[in-house]
């Protein structure tokens, strides 16, 4: 049966003081499900995993057991990296997940890293969240000293090692590849892919990265069962979903819902509506790197391939008559990202809204790949010339255009994420960039 | 002027030398950063005397050390103050009047963003997303994150820090 509104998966322990120490953890049932898991077979558990339909919830949307299972068979050092690097811009779960219950975030990491025998794991965690190294740096030491973590966990002969490492300011720390070169003590670059990390990952062994949200899903599988995970979900995603919803909604929040829930009914049902009584305009269903919905496309659920396909919502185009093309003619229409659901009203001046995100992008390009660094470069300097309205009679083309000799052709996604969203804003707003340059004319 | 890492310091690096598998034993290069962060904290900034330090305690080239420094935007080459304000602009912030708010500090503290009062007090940064957009505005300070604040709450919220800092040192 899909989840009703109010199921709670991660978000059990929000608002609960009790899960700030190990002891309020256990007396709230935690660390119990790693008592069962440890008695599993490892491979048990990736397919309970694989049944729930447990999607990453960091970005990508990619199947969590099949990830897994990409770990080749015998391999002997094998790690697993929590990425709490969260700097999405319209995203604020992993770190709310992370200050209410970091002992079920450990707990999740030893149960997968007991999936893939791996022994040395790391929790990546942004340089910013100084309130949340310290809370979380605090619940593994709680977890060491309780023998969770360690040589021998509770006795059964695993070992589990779990350490903090803090970023220092960079987005693109998010980045997989980037995030373990970072790791490694490294600028935090992108690596060429394949290989993928979970061939060739940290220190040169397989290793999984995933997400903080996707790896607190992990004790609920294990306890309830990946049948029960995925028959709350919809579709091919199993499960419920933490979106933020944030921008001009009467009662912004993070919220855990159901996958199937539709845009209109979060921003009207869940968030009292946009404010101030206006009608909406745009939303950015999950993350700044996402193309946006217009107001004619919030009937479409937060579910993960409902956004890639679902027919309801028009495709990005590159220039009238010209469909962005995400290879073998597939159209993008756009994903759910990372969870952060932005929405902006009818008065909201929507070229300014767009260089306020090119000009994050053109700071975070790590400058590895020429059209990523000139590209976003450039789309910060024509879009800001648009918005403050100097732009020239051309501008709309020669965005589209940067935007087209960006995507597909840089290292990591970074330069995609840049590149979607200018397009998607150019097909369903052109009119208010149209504005902009007419104003200028006249 | 060489500088040297108090005795703390040099626990906590020698510590983290034993918590990263790296093949060989040789675990020394995944604790550049927090090293860097610990330099931070006892030399104020990471001046090249800073940058030797840390390269000469985990026995890396400097050319190396420094490539990490300027690479993460927390690391400051340049002294800076005290308590750090981090006020978000990104696009959530933005909507809800984020640049209205970093004005409001910018005409408290008498500075420009990216700059540093000079009493050495505050150091005013126009930041990212701070992962706390359903409370935008929003600016983060230390272990404090200040949330939902409009522009008259800011000379509140400098003399709250004025009372009581919350220099980023605190974490490391
Ligand atoms: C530029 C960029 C930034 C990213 N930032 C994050 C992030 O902050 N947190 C995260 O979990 N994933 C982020 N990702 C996605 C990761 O690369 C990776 O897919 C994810 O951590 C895998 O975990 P999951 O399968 O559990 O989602 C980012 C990707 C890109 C291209
Ligand atoms: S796409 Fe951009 S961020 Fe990614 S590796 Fe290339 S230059 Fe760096
Ligand atoms: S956009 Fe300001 S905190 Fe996310």
């Amino acid at each position: 049966m899909p989840a009703p509104l109010g199921t709670r998966i991660v978000a059990a322990r929000f608002g609960d003081e009790r899960a700030k120490t190990i002891a309020g953890y256990e007396a709230t049932g935690g660390y119990s499900t790693l008592k069962k898991a440890l008695a599993m077979r490892p491979a048990d558990i990736t397919n309970e995993v694989k049944t729930s339909n447990l999607r990453g919830r960091g970005g990508a949307g990619f199947s969590t057991g099949v990830k897994w299972g990409f770990v080749p068979a015998g391999s002997k050092t094998v790690h697993l990296v929590c990425n709490a690097d969260e700097s999405e811009p319209g995203t604020c779960k992993d770190r709310e997940l992370i200050y209410w219950d970091p002992h079920l975030l450990i707990e999740g990491m030893i149960v997968s890293a007991h999936a893939l025998g791996a022994i040395h794991n790391y929790i990546y965690i942004r340089g910013e969240m100084m309130r949340e190294v310290v809370v979380l740096q605090k619940a593994v030491d709680e977890a060491y000293q309780k023998g969770y973590l360690g040589k021998n966990i509770l006795g059964t002969g695993v070992e589990c090692q779990l350490t903090v490492h803090r970023g220092a300011g960079a987005y693109i720390c998010g980045e997989e590849t980037a995030l373990l070169n970072s790791l490694e003590g490294e600028r935090g670059q992108p690596r060429l892919k394949p290989p993928f990390p979970a061939v060739k990952g940290l220190f040169g062994n397989p290793t999984i990265v995933n997400n903080v949200e996707t790896l607190m899903n992990v004790p609920a599988i294990i306890d309830k069962g990946g049948k029960w995970f995925n028959d709350l979900g919809m579709g091919r995603s199993g499960g419920t979903r933490m979106l933020c919803v944030s921008g001009h909604v009467e009662k912004p929040g993070v919220f855990e819902l159901p996958m199937g829930i539709t845009f209109n009914e979060i921003i009207n049902d869940v968030c009292g509506g946009v404010w101030k009584g206006r009608k909406v305009k745009a939303v950015i269903p999950g993350g700044v790197s996402m193309p946006p919905l217009d107001a004619g496309e919030l009937d479409v659920p937060c579910e993960f391939d409902a956004l890639q396909t679902d027919e309801r919502i028009k495709p990005v185009m590159v220039r009238e008559g010209q469909q962005f093309d995400l290879g073998g003619g597939r159209a993008l229409r756009t994903m759910a990202g990372s969870g952060g659901v932005v929405v902006m009203d009818d008065t909201t001046d929507i070229p300014k809204a767009v260089w306020r995100i090119m000009k994050f992008f053109a700071h975070e390009s790590c400058g590895q790949c020429t059209p990523c660094r000139e590209g976003t470069g450039w789309l910060e300097k024509v879009s800001r010339r648009v918005a403050d309205g100097t732009g020239k009679p051309d501008d709309i083309d020669l965005l589209a255009s940067i935007s087209h000799g960006i995507a597909g052709n840089t290292i990591c996604a970074l330069g995609d994420a840049a590149a979607w969203p200018m397009l998607g804003f150019l097909t369903k707003f052109r009119a208010d960039f149209e504005a902009k340059l007419r104003k200028r004319a006249a | 002027m060489s500088l040297e890492f108090s005795a703390d310091a040099q626990k906590k690096i020698a510590a983290l030398c034993e918590r990263y598998a790296v093949p060989g034993g040789q675990g020394k290069q995944p604790v550049v950063m927090a090293a860097l962060h610990l330099a931070q904290k006892e030399h104020g900034h990471l001046s090249d005397d800073a940058l030797k330090l840390v390269a000469k305690t985990l026995a890396l080239p400097y050319a190396h050390v420094y490539g990490v420094a300027t690479f993460y935007t927390m690391y400051r080459r340049e002294p800076a103050g005290k308590t750090t304000i981090r006020m978000c602009t990104n696009i959530s912030c933005m909507l809800r009047r984020g640049y209205e708010v970093l004005e409001a500090f910018e005409k408290t503290l008498g500075i420009k963003r990216g700059k540093s009062t000079a009493d050495g007090q505050f150091h005013l940064v126009e930041e990212e997303c701070i992962a706390a957009c359903a409370n935008a505005p929003c600016a983060v300070v230390g272990t404090e994150y200040y949330l939902d604040i409009t522009p008259d709450k800011v000379p509140q919220i400098i003399e709250e820090l004025r009372k009581k800092p919350h220099p980023e040192s605190e974490v490391v």
